[in-house]
């Protein structure tokens, strides 16, 4: 499991090279190719024998971060979020800045010096800034350039027996996954394209184009989702249960599923034992939204780690989850391969 | 028209969830044309076969309606929306799951003010004791519509899913009266509208038309007290100038305008300020296909009431079979 090298790379959405090159690195010896795509997406294939069917598994490489738009006084950098990101839990957060990994952290006004009213409401993200330790605004702009990127900086640790904390969960799981797939036994009826794709976090971007260029019977997106079964949630609000096992999207902002390939991840997860659960929520969407209606349509289903605390720098999944995930991917895979003619059946 | 409409109305379709309304169009089409076909999410595509012009006319097969996704201990169940469901609408209503079973929507009493409601505040009522004999009938992922049955009075038609059951049901009656024509002709009855347009994106790539027809419902401005908008009930199927998912282009516009006075019907022209229709994939898809659409006036869009004009309707279907013959001279 690459998973803690994966987490701690840093890949934000438009800038995931890092990502992308130690993923080409795993997995070059267990494809017949490798494609970088003009966007970025990074495409491994094993080839079946004389195979009929195409079958796509993708994660995205990217993750949500920050990008330095600017300089305040005094040598602070101000910044943007890439992606979707609670601007609440940023003050006082670390990051890597740029090219030049630089350590900085985000700031704000300390709460001492703040008016009542102020008080009342949280800081506003325009009000925060990166503060890198530079003296001057001449100082930081020799340091970083207005463009480039900033990550979370979270180290990968474990919680527990079972709980793995790190930042990128979403989507490094899936990338991990995808690793683990590509180092099993090559598959004889369908050519395996595994999509590493760029950009999910800023609009699917990168699934848009390589669906296009693929064009695959089935694609299984493989995710991190939401979980948020903690305190003051109602249950019917909870997304998926940390623990118990692979999550299964029914619908989603993005892409409603296929129905006849969920209900067989569903049932053939549970006949071989292997946790499985829906997802209890509608909201969100990933990659599967841009590959279902790519040219004449693709069926699709999701295939999510529940991640608390998703899109911050201390997302929480189950190693059992991971690998409850991998074994579902693994049996579906498995299944088409004995049974092709499953793979039209949808 | 009304036996038909009600027959198309009363069907549940939700989107994503269309096979029992594809099978009942295909019932009502089998014989009268050359090759049908259902593709990968679901489109049925009904081609007269011809060596002309391709067009392709779109209407859409699904309606909006709910997902259950939570039964909860004392057998009530959450719900998420399926396409543009109004949360004040949806209050009281009657919901009808795909195996029969019957629901009433309504919203947790302690609610401190309505203008806080939430879809996540409401539940559906199926009148179990319990989780254990709600989850006989209803599982997470099982889909309802609302009811509401098809009256006709006097010249208006009152139903649930008129949008876009009407379509389908002007399509329907334009393949049983269509004129012979050179051109090809796909008819397409689409799915996943209601969820952004899914259906039509995918078909028009497959088809890649010379030209495309949509229709579909828009609103009305003729209630009291309403958004100001020139369409009205009873003043005639209304020809597409824009909505936010397309400008129609002129070449379609100006031939349902010349079909339209040919065979002297009442018509008008709409523009629909929030709101978008199957033309609005079609068009910039496949290379970019010219597109537009024959749009039937409707009051109370996305309630179990729509209200809409037979003769509305009726004359949609006229100025379907007539645009499609006169794109041939054009």
């Amino acid at each position: 499991m690459l998973l803690k090298e994966l987490t701690e790379l840093n890949g934000v959405s438009g800038d995931e090279r890092e990502v992308r090159e130690f993923i080409k690195t795993n997995a070059k010896d267990y494809s017949d190719d490798i494609k970088v795509d003009s966007m970025g997406n990074l495409i491994c294939v094993k080839k079946g024998n004389n195979a009929k069917h195409k079958l796509m598994i993708s994660a995205h490489m990217d993750e949500v971060g920050f990008m330095v738009t600017g300089y305040g006084e005094g040598g602070v950098l101000k910044f943007a979020t890439v992606g979707g990101i609670d601007s609440r839990i940023l003050l006082g957060k670390r990051l890597i800045v740029g090219d030049k990994k630089l350590e900085g952290i985000i700031g704000g006004k300390p709460i001492h010096l703040q008016s009542a009213t102020e008080r009342q409401n949280n800081v506003n993200m325009k009000n925060m800034y990166i503060d890198i330790g530079a003296d001057s605004k001449e100082e930081a702009e020799k340091l970083v350039s207005i463009g480039e990127y900033a990550a979370f900086y979270s180290n990968y640790s474990n919680l527990g027996k079972n709980v793995i904390k790190a930042k990128a969960l979403d989507d490094r799981v899936g990338c991990a996954i995808l690793l683990d797939i590509l180092r099993e036994e090559r598959y004889n009826n369908f050519d395996l394209y595994a999509c590493f794709t760029v950009q999910e976090e800023v609009g699917l971007r990168g699934a848009e184009v390589v669906s296009y260029d693929i064009d695959p019977d089935i694609a299984l997106v493989i995710e991190g989702t939401t979980c948020s079964d903690v305190l003051d949630v109602e249950d019917y609000e909870q997304s998926t249960i940390l623990g118990e096992g692979a999550a299964l999207t029914i619908m989603d902002r993005g892409a409603y599923s296929n129905k006849k390939l969920v209900e067989f991840l569903y049932t053939n997860g549970k006949n071989n034992n292997i946790p499985v659960q829906y997802k209890t929520t509608t909201t969100g969407g990933n990659d599967a939204g841009k590959i279902q209606t790519a040219k004449g349509g693709v069926v699709v289903a999701s295939i999510s780690v529940p991640c608390r605390y998703i899109h911050s720098p201390v997302s929480l999944m189950s190693k059992s989850d991971f690998d409850s995930c991998f074994k579902l991917v693994k049996m579906a895979l498995d299944e088409f391969d004995k049974n092709p003619e499953l793979i039209d059946s949808f | 028209m009304f036996d038909l409409l009600k027959k198309m109305t009363q069907i549940t379709g939700v989107s994503g969830n269309e096979e029992e309304i594809r099978n009942a169009i295909i019932e009502e089409i089998k014989d009268k044309v050359d090759e049908i076909t259902v593709d990968t999410l679901g489109n049925l595509i009904a081609v007269k076969k011809g060596k002309g012009k391709k067009i392709m006319v779109a209407a859409h097969m699904d309606e909006i309606g709910i997902i259950a996704t939570f039964i909860d201990e004392n057998g009530f169940i959450r719900f998420s929306n399926i396409g543009g469901v109004s949360k004040y609408n949806a209050i009281g209503q009657k919901v009808k799951f795909n195996n029969g079973t019957m629901g009433v929507v309504h919203y947790e009493q302690k609610l401190d003010d309505i203008k806080n409601l939430n879809l996540s505040k409401m539940y559906i009522d199926i009148g179990a004791k319990n989780k254990e004999e709600a989850l006989k009938s209803v599982n997470i992922g099982d889909v309802a519509c609302f009811v509401g049955d098809a009256v006709k009075q006097g010249d208006m038609i009152i139903s649930k899913a008129l949008d876009d059951r009407c379509g389908c049901a002007v399509v329907i009656q334009a393949i049983k009266d269509m004129k012979d024509t050179e051109n090809e002709i796909y008819f397409v009855f689409t799915v996943q509208e209601e969820l952004g347009l899914r259906g039509a994106k995918t078909a028009a790539y497959q088809i890649k038309p010379d030209l495309a027809i949509a229709v579909d419902v828009t609103l009305t401005g003729d209630t009291p007290n309403c958004h100001p908008m020139e369409v009205k009930c009873g003043k005639g199927p209304a020809i597409k100038i824009k909505d936010r998912s397309i400008i129609c282009h002129p070449k379609v516009k100006n031939l349902l305008e010349r079909a339209a006075k040919k065979i002297n019907i009442p018509y008008q022209f709409e523009i629909l300020e929030f709101g978008g229709n199957d033309s609005g994939a079609i068009h910039i898809s496949a290379g970019g296909v010219p597109s537009g659409t024959i749009s039937i006036p409707c009051r109370y869009v996305h309630s179990p009431a729509e209200t809409a004009s037979l003769t509305d309707i009726e004359n949609a279907a006229k100025l379907l079979v007539e645009s499609l013959n006169y794109v041939e001279n054009d």
